[in-house]
Formats: C-alpha cells, structure tokens, sequence
C-alpha cells in the first residue's frame, strides 16, 4: 500500500491533553455545586462532548489519520442524534 | 508473502468502535425518554450515587486513557520497556476501576438496592426507571472494560516479546482506541448518572 | 509459485488442498467462496424448514375453525416460520452467499479483507441459528410472541423466549461482521485504477448494505439484551406497571428492523442490476444514480421506523413526520427500477433463466413496493394494519423480491460456483411454477385483508374461505416450483460451464469457472478508460 508517514506524537502533548481533561472535570463538577435549574444538564452534555471531542482527536488520532475517518465519525454521530431527534418527535409531542 | 495492510486493520477496529457506540446508544435513548418523563424523580435518585467514587473513578480513567496513548509514542521510538510500564500503569488503572466499582455495587446490595429488588419495588418509578438505567448502564461499561483489560493485557505481553514493535503496531493501536472508547462512553456516563443532582 | 503457474493452472477452490479432506476442509476454509456456499447449504436448509411451517399453517387455514391444530401450536408456528425466514434466511441472505462468494472476484481481490473474521461470522451464524431452534424444545414451549417480540406480551409470556432473544442476538452479531468485513474490504482492496465509481452496483449495494448492518443492528441487540434483563432482573424499562413504556419497545425494535429490510432488499437489487445489464448486452442506464440511490436508501431508510407504529399511540407530530420520510424513501427505489426498465429498452434481449427470475423479481418488487406506500400512507395504514393484508405487502417483499432475486442470483452465479451448467428448460419450468405460485399464495390474502382479516389469526370467518383457499394451492404450487428448482440445480452434474457463459463484464467472468483459490492468476488492473459495463 501506500507509503504511510508516521505521526508520532510526542509525550508532551498527551500530558497536556490529559491535564485539559482533568480541568474540564474539575469544571463539570463545579459547575453541579452551582444551581442552573434546566441548564444542569445541557451544561454537563456540553462539557461532555468537549471532552469527548479532545479524546477522539488527540488519543484516538483522529487529527492524524485520514479524513475518511474523521467523515465517517462525524456521519455516525450524525445519524445517532438525528434517531434521538426523531424518536424525541413522539415523546415530546404525545 | 502475507499480506499486510495496517490502515485497514485500523478501519476495521473504528468500524467496530462505531457499532458499540450504536449498542450504548439503544441505552442512552432510553435514558433520554425516561428522563424527559421523570426528570425530577432522576434528580432526587442521583442524590443516592456516590459521587466522589465516580469522579475518582473518572480521574483513574482519563489518566489510562493518557498512558495508553503514550504507549503508543514509546513503541514508536523504539522504548519498548516504557511502553510496557504505561500498559502496567494502564491496567492498574483499570484494575482500580473495578475495586472502586466493587464498593459501590456491594454497598447498594447490602442495602437492598438491585433489580427486582422489594426495595426498588416500593420506589416511584422514575427512581426505579433510574436505578435500572444506573445497574444496566454501569454494568454494561463494565464488562467493555473487562475486555478491554483483557486485549490490553495481551497487546502488554506482545510489547514484551518484541512481537509489537516499532516497525508494526497497530495491534497496539487498535487496543488503544478500544480502551479510549471505554473512556468514551464513562465520560458521558458520569455526568448523566451521578452528577444531574 | 513463480513461473510455472501459466502451464498449470491452479486448483479450483472446490478441489481440497489443505491438510484436511472431505468435510473439515470447508469447516476450517477462509476462502471467501467455500463460506459463501456454506451459508448457502445452511440457508436453504433453514429456507425448506421455513417453507415447511408456512405450508403447515396453509393446511390448518384452509376451513374456518379448528382443522389440525390449536392456537397456541399457530402461534408458536408463525413466531418460528417468522424467526427463520427473517433471521437466518433473508437478513443474511444475498450478502453472506452472493456477497461472500462473488464481492471479492468483482472489485479485484483474492479474499475478504478479514478471512478469518469471516468464517468465525459464519459459525456464530450458525451457533445463534442454533441457539434460536433449541428455543422450540427447551423450557415452557415454544415462543409465541411472533418474530416481532413486543413488549409487553414477550415479557410476560411463559414460552421460552429468553432462548429465542438471544439466538437473533447472536446472530445479529453475525451480521455486523459480515458488513464490518465488507466495509474494509471494499475500501482497501478494489483493484488498482477502480474508483469507488468504477466499482460494479452490485458491490456498491453491498457497501450500502453493510453500513446499515453495522450502525443498526447494534441497537437491536441492546433492545434484546434489554428484553431478557426485563424478563430475569424486572429492569422495567418496557413495562407499564414500574413506569416503563411498552412504545419504548416498538422504537428500538423498529429502529433496527426497519432498516432491515433494506438490509434483505438492497443486495437483491444489487443483483438485478448485475443481471439486467448482462442479458440486454446494454451498458447500464445511469450507473452514478443507481449507485447513489443504494446509499440513499439506507441513509433514508434509517429514519422511517415508526411506520410500523401508526396505530401504537405515537404523537400525531411523530405519525406525519415519519410518514413523510417514507414517502421519501421510495423515491430512490423508484429511481432504480426506472433505469432497469431503461437498461432493457432496445436491448438484445437473451430470455436465459437468471433474467427471467430477474423480471419477476421486478414485477413483485413493483406490487411489493406500491402496496407499501398504502401501508406508508398515514390514513389507509390504520384501516389495514395488522390485516392479512400486510402478510400479502411484506410476503411480496422478501418473497417476491429477496427470494426471486436470491433464486435470480443462484441460476447467475450457478456456473461459476461449480464450472457446470444447469438444465435451462427445467429452471424455466421452476420459474413458472415459482412466479403463478406466489401470486396464487398472496394476492388473495391482499383482498380478504382489505376485507378485514387480521393478520396472525388461526381462525376466520367463512366469507375469507375462498381467499384461504386459492392461498393454499398456491402454496402447494409454489412448493412444486422450488422442488423442482432445486433438483435441478442440485441433483445431477450439467455441462463443463465455460468461464464466461453470459457475456458478463465484471471481473468474475475473467477468471476460471470454478475459480482458483486465490481468484486470480494475474491481480487485474483497471485502466483509465475502462468502465464496469462497457457493452456498448
Ligand atoms: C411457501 C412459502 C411461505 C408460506 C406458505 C408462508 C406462509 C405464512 C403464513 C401463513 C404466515 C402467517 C400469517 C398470519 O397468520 O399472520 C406467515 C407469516 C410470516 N412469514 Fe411467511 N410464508 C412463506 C414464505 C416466507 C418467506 C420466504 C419469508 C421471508 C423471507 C416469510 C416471512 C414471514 C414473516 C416475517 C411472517 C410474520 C410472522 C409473524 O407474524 O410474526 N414467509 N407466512
Ligand atoms: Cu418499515
């Protein structure tokens, strides 16, 4: 197959995700001290996809491998939010 | 001459990624539904979760998910030995993990609080809908971490042998990207679970 | 294996060469072809089996009140005819046999991009086939819950469906790697110079296929998984009296099975649009659209589920919306059988078996397809739900349509398979039988639908006697048919098939009939200028 150029990533750059994650953390349960009524949980969701975003681009390497991947996760994720919507659509409405 | 062909191997493993996360989405709607229904009975049955054992339990995970990814650049460079030592460190994680949620299972059985349980018989049901969820969710995130120690544990044994290396690792790899899917799934559990209060 | 290899050709792959002989060289085989026509043994012993139960439940239908049986023996009856005939037959179906034996010769491989991931997909195929039937022999009798197990009843009920559950579970395991598999493949190992748009439709339907295999059938597997967490732990989830929501249960279930039916459908599709192309001699009409059409469809396909929830209690916003989106989804199918129609026209027509099942695969499909969108349509569904009228609309569908094509793909591919022909008049003879016999067996149940039968009824009332009966002899035709198809093809060795014996242009034409194990002796290349269809 083709010639693949290696991407390695250096420590440095783990560290420092790992210590974004941990302060996102740290904020997520933070911010639960705090009464937000209804936008607890928007807030946590939030923060959430954030933090899931950051493990996918740099610990899965999605930043590095080709685009096809990062098409087809976002299409994945994609159709899994439209099922949400559409299934919500019956139990919002009922 | 066999044939070899690591970016497949890679997008076979995301392709599967993609399926598990399709198999915990069927709980996270249900999750959705029932939350919409009982959103104030959810609120009150979080107050029960103990969640200085979750955020212990996401600390040991995101730092796994870290040593496992660094695992990665020390077979690159040819540091097997560390490689090595990141996969212990990985595994201890994981190992933590499990005691922490030994604990916290263990206590909610001593007390009576289980599926099927009379005690979960008498609650209301947007408490009853949230334990289960709890039970099903957590327990279903468990086992993927079982299985991920395992295949962690054999890729750790190959980094030893030499068998992974840095001329061919995407074993390696796609043992990380399982693991990080682990982690995937618990950082949109913790706060769904244990921190709505 | 350097030089010599042009003087002798390599063995076929029916020709054992491994350690083993007899049967346990093909138990231990990864080649692609040998898995394939291993599913096809396994699928057409399940198929009889499935026939066999339809007939029965014919036999007991053909008076009104009791004949032969009870209705607790017609309940497990259909729940079991419904439960082979979807789960291992059809959702397999075209994709494990034709999609294994065929896929890699057409994009220009030697294997599947996982050979060894593929033969254990076929053995946990056969496993949760197995897990599915001990179901009928173990604990408190059969399932009676139908194919569908809705919750509340299936959490209930006494019959062991805990075994039934889990064989589909299993076997949806199955499917997720069949299309795992497929999806590498047909990303990594096309041919050089074969551009996703270079590849042949019937592939392209398969990646469609596999895609819905794998972002699908996950949640079906959790909703079963939930359904024995239900009936061993009392989770709730789907039951009303700890706050859960029997509707839940329809969504997850639909959620799947819905684009399950795309999963049955596109490979056969695939198939005619091989089929048609080849026997008019003419390129096809509008390759991008019919390829594109398959990823629509399974696109689209994954958001019309509720159709089949009309009448459970939906919001009426959830009733238009997914009505709407099913109107969509016939679009792309309708596009299909357009540029089949316009690949036809002024061709040289060859009248051989295979396009003949190919044509009436397109005439069942249509009447499958339109009676569909009266089920779609929001106001005609609630008159004819769960009438006899829908067992007429989906029979037509994985009849008329999976099964006519997979008999169309049988009679296509037969020559390669084993290097022989088959007797044409004979299959003719089949397809006779086969096509009045189907007609016969369901479009009276349409009108007597439409009259008010329900559907999964063991009993009726005397004015649907006469629609009960033509449905008989239709079975027993349609039987004659099949039998005589499969002697056909089956018993006796026909004429030495040449490599070539239609005038194919796909790869698997070029290469030996029966190939060599490793499908090609020289890795074809696909040139600038070349096309998958180039007649004319
Ligand atoms: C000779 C062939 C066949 C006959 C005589 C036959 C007959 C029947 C009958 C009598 C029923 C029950 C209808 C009712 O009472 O509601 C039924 C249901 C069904 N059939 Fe067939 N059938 C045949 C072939 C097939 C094939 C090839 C498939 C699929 C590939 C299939 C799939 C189903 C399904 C899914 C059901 C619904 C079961 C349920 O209600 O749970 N059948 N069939
Ligand atoms: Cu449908």
């Amino acid at each position: 197959m083709e010639a693949e150029t290696v991407h390695i990533t250096p420590y440095r750059t783990y560290a420092w995700v790992l210590i974004t994650l941990l302060a996102f953390t740290f904020l997520t349960i933070t911010v639960t001290w705090i009464n937000l009524s209804a936008l607890t949980v928007l807030v946590a969701l939030a923060i959430a996809t954030i933090k899931a975003g950051i493990v996918l681009t740099y610990f899965m390497h999605l930043k590095f491998e080709s685009s096809l991947f990062r098409i087809f996760v976002v299409g994945v994720l994609a159709i899994y939010v439209l099922v949400i919507i559409f299934t919500m659509s019956d139990y919002l409405f009922r | 001459m066999e044939h070899r062909d690591d970016i497949g191997a890679k997008l076979g493993m995301w392709v599967f990624i993609f399926t598990e996360i399709l198999l915990f989405g069927g709980l996270f709607l249900v999750y959705t539904v029932m939350r919409g229904r009982y959103a104030a009975d959810f609120h009150s049955a979080a107050h029960h979760l103990n969640a200085f054992i979750g955020t212990i339990n996401t600390l040991v995970l995101l730092i796994s998910s870290a040593t496992v990814a660094m695992s990665i650049t020390a077979v690159q460079k040819g540091h097997n030995k560390f490689a090595v030592l990141l996969l212990f460190i990985t595994l201890v994680c994981a190992a933590i993990f499990m005691v922490n949620k030994y604990f916290e299972w263990g206590h909610k059985f001593q007390i009576g609080l289980y599926p099927g349980s009379d005690l979960m018989l008498t609650m209301n049901h947007g408490q009853v809908m949230f334990f289960s969820l709890y039970f099903f969710m957590t327990g279903l995130h468990m086992f993927h971490l079982v299985v991920g120690g395992i295949i962690l544990t054999i890729v750790m044994v190959k980094v030893n042998s030499g068998a992974i290396n840095s001329t061919r690792y995407v074993l390696l790899e796609n043992g990380g990207l399982y693991w990080h899917l682990v982690d995937l799934i618990w950082i949109f559990l913790f706060p769904l679970l244990y921190l709505i209060t | 294996m350097t030089e010599e290899k042009t003087h002798h050709p390599e063995p076929s792959y029916l020709v054992n060469t491994g350690k083993y002989k007899g049967l346990m060289s093909w138990l231990t085989s990864t080649d692609h072809k040998r898995i394939g026509l291993m599913y096809m043994y396994a699928m057409m012993v399940f198929f009889i089996v499935g026939v066999l139960l339809g007939e029965i439940m014919r036999l007991e239908l053909f008076r009104p009140g009791q004949q032969f049986y009870g209705p607790q023996m017609y309940n497990g009856l259909f729940t079991l005819h419904g439960i082979i005939m979807i789960f291992t037959v059809v959702i397999p179906g075209l994709a494990a046999v034709f999609g294994n034996f065929s896929m890699p010769i057409m994009i220009g491989a030697k294997d599947v991009a996982f050979p060894r991931l593929n033969l254990f997909s076929f053995y946990l195929y056969i496993i949760g086939a197995g897990i599915a039937l001990t179901s009928q022999f173990m604990g408190n009798g059969p399932p009676d819950t139908g194919w569908t197990f809705y919750a509340p009843y299936s959490i209930q009920t006494h019959t062991n469906v805990v075994a039934a559950v889990f064989g589909a579970f299993v076997l949806g395991f199955s499917s997720i790697l069949t299309g795992l598999n497929f999806i590498v493949t047909m990303h990594r190992m096309r041919a050089p110079g074969m551009t996703f748009f270079k590849m042949p439709l019937f592939p392209w339907s398969l990646y469609a296929t596999a895609w819905i295999q794998v972002l699908a059938t996950p949640i079906v597997g959790i909703t079963l998984l939930m359904v024995i967490a239900e009936r061993w732990l009392r989770i709730g989830f789907f039951d009303p009296s700890l706050g859960g929501d029997p509707v839940l249960y329809q969504h997850l279930f639909w959620i799947y099975s819905h684009p399950a039916v795309y999963i049955m459908i596109l490979p056969a599709m695939g198939v005619i649009t091989e089929i048609i192309p080849t026997f008019a001699q003419r390129k096809v009409f509008g390759y991008r659209a019919i390829a594109v059409s398959s990823l629509a469809i399974a696109l689209v396909g994954y958001f019309v589920w509720a159709h089949h929830m009309y009448t459970s209690g939906m919001s009426p916003t959830a009733r238009w919306i997914f009505s709407l989106l099913t109107f969509l989804v016939a679009v792309p199918s309708a596009i299909k059988v357009f540029n089949w129609v316009t690949t036809m026209y002024r061709g040289s027509i060859d009248m051989k078996p295979p396009f003949l099942f190919a044509l009436g695969f397109i005439f069942l499909f249509m009447i499958g397809g339109m009676t569909g969108l009266t089920l779609g349509a929001l106001a005609t569904n609630i008159h004819v739900h769960d009438t006899a009228y829908v067992v007429a609309h989906f029979h037509y569908i994985v009849f008329g349509g999976v099964g006519f094509a997979f008999f169309a793909a049988i009679h296509y591919w037969y020559p390669k398979m084993y290097g022989r022909m088959y007797n044409f008049k004979r299959a003719n003879w089949a397809f006779g039988f086969l096509f009045i016999g189907f007609n016969l067996l369901y479009f009276p149940q349409f009108i007597i639908g439409i009259m008010g039968m329900p559907r999964r009824y063991f009993d009726y009332l005397p004015q649907f006697t006469l629609g009960m009966q033509l449905s008989f002899f239709g079975g027993i035709l349609l039987l004659i048919g099949i039998i005589l198809m499969i002697t056909n093809l089956f018993s006796k060795k026909g004429a030495i098939a040449p490599a070539n014996p239609w005038g194919g242009r796909t790869y698997e034409w070029t290469v030996p009939s029966p190939p060599p194990v490793e499908n090609f002796e020289v890795m074809p290349v696909m040139g600038e200028d070349e096309e998958p269809y180039d007649y004319k």
